[in-house]
């Protein structure tokens, strides 16, 4: 049974699939933008540590639910195991409206110049698929500013010197420095750093109609109580639905894209919430169901043009899987450095991204946010003793007194760091799942070393009496900043989409998400997520309008 | 529009309380979760006196034992007072249902050296010599060890709410301030 014709069907909608359904919608395109996940409220923030987004001991709270999506892991000793999202392997990242933006800590980074020229910079990294993007920061920088301001992101990077260079300030001031905060900062001045505070999604004064951050201890993992924290969910989306041009259906699993003779797409089929298999047509399908989704979707649409999987003629739908690989120190001081002044993250630094000697990149610096007590489980040292007394104590005497600094270091893309189709686990609708396999480049964990070294310095300098550092492992990496697998370059020989983000070879199906970044910066990358879906969605609608005009 | 599958919530309860389908599973669950409710409240005057879900009485007293040791009660209450055996008691009934033979096997196993070794079952041994049994567990059963070291230490320091962590114990052993949101108050009336 076919549904409606509209102009276009978007597959996800997370922190690019938002955008794009608003701008679509906003330039007049008729909508349907689906979503596999719920669409939860601030309603939704039960506090709860231990089943949330962050902690996922008793189950990912934003999904997907634990029974129904399974994937395959294969380890570095090619053992294979089936996994849950809740399981560390699995990879997850958030299914409900808003995606990842709905519950994550909200950090706001424009990813650097460097960044989008990682092959340039650095030259070939052996064993390493690192290039450039195909577009340059000038080209994302007018919609990291759109970001900015439509959605609205607090902070203050102007001592940052080592920025890109942005023509408007950040529309909202930075929260109110917590001790972590003001301990770290004049440490960062004296060993001649420069110490800036966080840009985030986050309202730090009354925005958009949406109120300020209370700073309460539950953030990063959990639905923000007063929606003060900025997702795709509580800006874009609405003003989607708003327009009366977009319907967003929930609990809605895509199967395959639908491609006529010619292969071209034609619309998708799904399944919609009481399992039935629907058929939406439209003449325009985007993909934007986060680097393993959005692959996985590709490679389950096959056609006698496209028999490995669509836009997958050279092999590289599923590859370059990466993510960031997190590095840094803990630090133990003598007196209390907890206030209870969520949401914790505050002071970063961004010495140490680009021009580390000897090294392809670097990471950003900056405070953790607030650990919850289970969540300091992960803090303990591992010379403490795993239980018993000796842990108790440690405990008891280390919560209230601990600094963490991390960084997310820029991954080096592996080739054979990728999913593929199981050729045999189907997930609960009967379509094959992802299948996850590689590691990561040594590269990588050399530059995490670096990182956590400098993180101890740091710690050091504001006076720990103890630090024990946190490098990267060697497995693969994926989880919520996962990206790449679908890259977007100007040889298809060597990427699967073009700088426009459409698939190469296909008129009429784009991929918009995390999937096409080449390589993923070395900040949290959802700035950069929401930017270029504005930047695509651009381009989109200018072809579209085109094409109209012509027809 | 219907929504697809959720995962269970706590006894309160969510927004989405009604499915449309299929519905074998949820039911199933949403009736542990009821169980699970009376369990948390008869259980607080301990193990010996509580209906388990999924222990047996045995079980339960030696998976106590256990997790006292692995937190022991000093200046501040341990383990056994948070009722971390019930907060594992009530996850294996539901969200750790796959665990149930990896305990069922420990549990065992942790019998088994204490009488090897002391010839008592572990609830009966002194302190030290429970320790001494348990660090022979942790070398040859270290699945079941790490996990009920995780599980422990969720049932001790998580949220109350899931039946471990009786009157906040630990987070009053960590100072950490209650009520849990700051800032609300901003935003009464």
């Amino acid at each position: 049974m076919a549904l409606k014709h509209v102009d276009a069907v978007i597959v996800g909608a997370g922190a690019g699939g938002g955008v794009v359904a608003k701008e679509l919608a906003t330039a007049g395109l008729s909508v349907v933008l689906l979503e596999r996940g719920h669409w939860y409220s601030a309603a939704d923030c039960r506090k709860d540590d231990l089943y949330n987004q962050r902690t996922q001991v008793l189950g990912a709270r934003f999904g997907p639910g634990e029974e129904r999506d399974p994937r395959v892991l294969v380890d570095d000793r090619g053992r294979e195991m089936l996994v849950s999202p809740s399981d560390g392997g699995y990879s997850n990242n958030a299914a409900c409206v808003g995606g990842g933006t709905f519950s994550y800590g909200a950090m706001a980074w424009r990813y650097m110049e460097q960044d989008f020229r990682m092959r340039s910079t650095y030259g070939a990294v052996e064993g390493s698929t690192l290039d450039d993007w195909p577009i340059g920061y000038p080209d994302l920088e007018p919609y990291y500013e759109k970001v900015e301001w439509e959605m609205g992101v607090s902070g203050d990077d102007s001592n940052n010197p080592f920025k890109a260079p942005r023509r408007k300030p950040l529309p909202m001031p930075p929260l109110a420095p917590n001790r972590e905060h003001q301990v770290l900062q004049p440490a960062a001045k004296r060993l001649g750093l420069h110490p800036f505070d966080i840009p985030m999604l986050r309202n730090t004064v009354p925005y958009n109609g949406r109120r300020a951050c209370m700073r309460c201890r539950w953030c990063v993992g959990f639905a923000c109580e007063l929606s003060a924290r900025t997702g795709t969910h509580n800006t874009v989306i609405p003003t989607a639905l708003a327009t009366g041009n977009c319907e967003l259906r929930t609990g809605c699993m895509t199967r395959e894209i639908l491609l006529d003779n010619r292969a071209r797409a034609t619309g998708v089929a799904y399944f919609d919430g009481r399992d039935r298999l629907q058929q939406q047509p439209a003449d325009l399908v985007i993909v934007c169901g986060g680097a393993i989704e959005s692959a996985r979707l590709l490679l389950n649409t096959t056609h006698r043009l496209f028999p490995a999987g669509l836009g997958n003629r050279n092999d590289w739908v599923g590859r370059n899987l990466q993510s960031h690989s997190y590095a840094g120190a803990t630090g133990l001081f003598d007196f209390d450095t907890y206030d209870d002044l969520g949401p914790g993250a505050s002071i970063a630094i961004s010495d140490y991204n680009h021009g580390n000697p000897g090294l392809a990149g670097g990471a950003m610096l900056a405070n953790e946010f607030i650990r919850l007590p289970y969540q300091f489980m992960a803090q303990v040292p591992a010379w403490v003793p795993q239980w018993g007394k000796e842990h108790k104590d440690f405990v008891r005497n280390a919560y209230r007194r601990t600094i963490v600094l991390m960084g997310p270091v820029q991954e080096m893309p592996l080739f054979d760091a990728r999913i593929r189709l199981d050729p045999k686990v189907k997930d609960y609708w009967g379509i094959p799942v992802a299948r996850l396999s590689g590691g990561r480049h040594p590269h990588t964990i050399e530059i995490g070393r670096f990182i956590a070294g400098k993180a101890e310095a740091w710690l050091k300098e504001a006076g720990a009496v103890q630090t024990w550092k946190r490098t990267p492992p060697k497995s693969l990496s994926g989880g919520q900043h996962q990206a790449g697998t679908c890259r977007m370059g100007n040889d298809p020989k060597t990427s699967v989409v073009d700088r426009d983000c459409r698939i190469h070879d296909m008129d009429n199906v784009y991929v918009i998400d995390a999937s096409v970044h080449p390589t993923n910066g070395g900040f949290n990358p959802g700035l950069t997520i929401l930017a270029n879906a504005y930047r695509a969605s651009e381009a989109l609608v200018k072809t579209w309008k085109t094409s109209k005009a012509r027809s | 529009m219907a929504m697809g599958i959720k995962a269970p919530d706590a006894p309160r309860g969510g927004r989405h309380s009604t499915p449309a389908a299929p519905l074998g599973r949820r039911v199933f669950l949403q009736a542990g979760l009821s169980a699970a409710a009376g369990v948390t409240l008869s259980c607080t005057t301990g193990p010996a006196g509580g209906t388990w879900r999924f222990f047996t009485p045995d079980q339960a007293h030696t998976v106590d034992a256990i997790c006292e040791r692995l937190i022991p009660a000093d200046q501040d209450p341990g383990a056994r007072e948070a009722g971390a055996v019930n907060y594992i008691d009530i996850q294996l009934s539901k969200r750790f249902k796959k665990h149930r033979r990896v305990y069922q096997q420990g549990i065992e196993a942790v019998d088994t050296a204490s009488r090897q070794k002391f010839a008592r079952p572990f609830v009966a041994l002194t302190s030290e010599q429970q320790i001494e049994v348990l660090n022979t567990v942790e070398e040859n059963s270290p699945a079941f060890f790490d996990l009920i070291v995780a599980h422990a230490r969720q049932g001790f320091y998580g949220d109350p709410r899931h039946g471990g962590n009786r009157n906040r114990v630990s987070w009053k052993m960590l100072g950490l301030p209650f009520p849990p949101v700051r800032g609300r108050e901003h935003y009464k009336g």
